[in-house]
């Protein structure tokens, strides 16, 4: 007895496939999209860079120490722009991991509920500041500060923009820290404290090395934005493409060439133009080594727990 | 002659006793003025319906109770004639003298050895940190199975090794008494089983309280039980008599399964 399955029936149901389909065609689009747009910025990134190093050996570009595109002597090695770079992020670091960790430490360990609750949205202004006022705030007022204890600090210069970054980038360690430390189970700390463990041996035998991969992992965030950061930098650095390892003088990174090179009358076509494909690709690759380096680290050294 | 309820406690000091014991969880009342004596190197059960303050009565004597913001503990425990809860004591020192296991394993995420090595790490052992393992390990019977893999994490071991992970994490700390809240009540028969006969074996060396609402459990492995309800001590005894000829009435409908 097939009489209730009639034809209609079926014909509504097909609608309504057809209906189901639009739809996850639809969401895919969406996803599709943001990938796409990533391909598209590598893309672009590449046809410039290629086109880049017909006219540059890459030998040159990886172990000449001068950048000097724009002068009549071109050099373009782009050693000074990836160590102004990491110099600004690594001081950036210091000051942000440390300070970052404790902060998360103290907010999921120590502080009261309310005193989270008032302390959090403080530390989290901190990275709502438009980095420019960060640059200005470095140049008007760390710069001259650095001035008064060590007189042969530059106008521009790395340490002070290191500093701001550091301040910068300290939201981005502990609240990441704090979510990661407040995830490790409360029947670990109990373990602990049943052991005769102090507060201080719980947080720091325990709770940290059980939230060690996404401690880890706000750390590379946190340098990857340091590496990456373009303003503060730019205003407080400086635009001296300059290999040292003194703080105390100005540096460029490669965020802040980019912004040199875009903002004179660079026209399309030259090698001047095409150095901002290649600096922008290096950079593009240097956050992706980092990116890699974190998940690598992650899986070694993760305590996992349930 | 130490005595509860009129109840010989054969010629053995209390290793515990408590005095006007109350629990404060906010306004409830979760505790309610208990006196109770625990003989040394026996084991002692609390038993009682889900809610009657079992577990909270047992972390009084650790102070456990402190990590709770909102706990508050009225009255005494002595423990060799000093009250735990005396101004000047250290909640820390408590819980080293007197250890705890919990109801679901809780091992850190470390290797075995870094778990049992832990307490002796943080007091700064005196000896062979290598031996203390050993022996902890050895205690909780569980030194022949994980004597080839010191260094495997401790989440490779099962539901039931881990407990006994966490019961030899706790003998590693040399702790005097042992409580045990409900620890075997997240694993299968036959874990169940050595954990108590392993329970059975420790008594020599510890004075053992154990929460459980497994009345077959408490039959089995304790010399005394308490029964508690509704936050009140109902009635304390050598375990043979609570399970078979209580004086209370309500405790004889608990044990004989009629409510509860």
């Amino acid at each position: 007895m097939s009489s209730t399955v009639g034809p209609g029936v079926l014909a509504a149901k097909r609608s309504r496939r057809l209906k189901e389909g639009a739809i996850a065609s639809v969401l895919f689009a969406c996803a599709a999209a943001s990938t796409l747009v990533t391909v598209g910025v590598v893309a672009a990134l590449l046809g410039e860079t290629i086109g880049f190093f017909r006219e540059v050996s890459l030998v040159e570009f990886l172990t000449s120490t001068r950048w000097e595109p724009m002068f009549r002597d071109r050099h373009f090695g782009v050693l000074p722009l990836l160590s102004g770079s990491f110099l600004i992020a690594a001081g950036a670091g210091v000051i942000a991991l440390p300070l970052g960790l404790l902060t998360a430490i103290f907010l999921s360990e120590y502080a009261g509920p309310r005193l989270r609750r008032t302390l959090k949205p403080v530390l989290e202004v901190l990275a709502g500041v438009p980095t420019v006022i960060y640059g200005y705030f470095a140049l008007t007022f760390i710069t001259p500060l650095l001035r008064v204890f060590l007189p042969e600090t530059e106008i521009f210069n790395a340490a002070a923009a290191s500093i701001v970054v550091g301040v910068m980038i300290i939201p981005t360690v502990s609240s990441l820290s704090e979510d990661a430390l407040r995830a490790v189970p409360d029947s670990l700390r109990e373990g602990a404290y049943g052991l005769g463990a102090t507060k201080l041996e719980v947080s720091t035998r325990v709770v940290v090395p059980a939230a060690l991969s996404g401690i880890i992992a706000s750390f590379i965030l946190g340098l990857s934005r340091a590496v990456g950061e373009t303003m503060a930098v730019t205003i407080a650095a400086g635009n001296l493409p300059n290999l040292t390892l003194n703080p105390l003088e100005s540096m460029q990174t490669m965020t802040a060439y980019i912004v040199q090179a875009s903002l004179g009358d660079t026209p399309q076509g030259t090698i001047v133009y095409r150095t901002l494909f290649a600096v922008g690709m290096t950079l593009f690759l240097a956050t992706l080594a980092m990116n890699i380096l974190s998940q690598w680290v992650l899986a070694k050294f993760r305590e996992e727990y349930r | 002659m130490a005595t509860v309820y009129g109840i010989d406690l054969g010629g053995r000091g209390p290793a515990l006793q408590a005095r006007g014991l109350s629990v404060y969880y906010g306004e409830k009342h979760a505790v309610q003025n208990v006196d109770l004596e625990i003989p040394a190197n026996q084991v002692v059960a609390l038993i009682g319906p889900s809610g009657c303050g079992k577990s909270t009565l047992l972390r009084c004597f650790n102070r456990m109770n402190d990590l709770v913001k909102t706990a508050r503990v009225d009255g005494t425990v002595d423990f060799h004639g000093q009250n735990l809860y005396a101004s000047g004591i250290d909640p820390v020192e408590v819980r080293r003298r007197i250890g705890m296991v919990f109801q679901k394993p809780n091992p850190f995420p470390k290797s075995i050895y870094d778990n049992v090595a832990f307490g002796p790490r943080m007091n700064g052992l005196d000896g062979d940190l290598d031996a203390t393992v050993e022996e902890s390990l050895r205690r909780a019977a569980l030194w022949d199975e994980v004597s080839d893999r010191l260094d495997d994490s401790a989440y490779a071991l099962s539901g039931g090794q881990q407990q006994r992970l966490c019961i030899a994490r706790t003998l590693a700390v040399k702790p005097e008494i042992v409580l045990m809240d409900e620890p075997a009540s997240a694993l299968d028969p036959i874990a169940t089983q050595r954990i108590e006969e392993l329970i059975y074996e420790l008594k020599r060396d510890y004075t053992i309280v154990i929460v459980t609402h497994n009345m077959q459990q408490a039959a089995r492995i304790s010399d005394y039980t308490a029964f508690l309800y509704m936050g009140q001590l109902i009635e304390y005894g050598p375990t043979e008599t609570i399970f078979t000829n209580p004086r209370e009435k309500r405790t004889e409908d608990y044990v004989t399964g009629r409510f509860g």
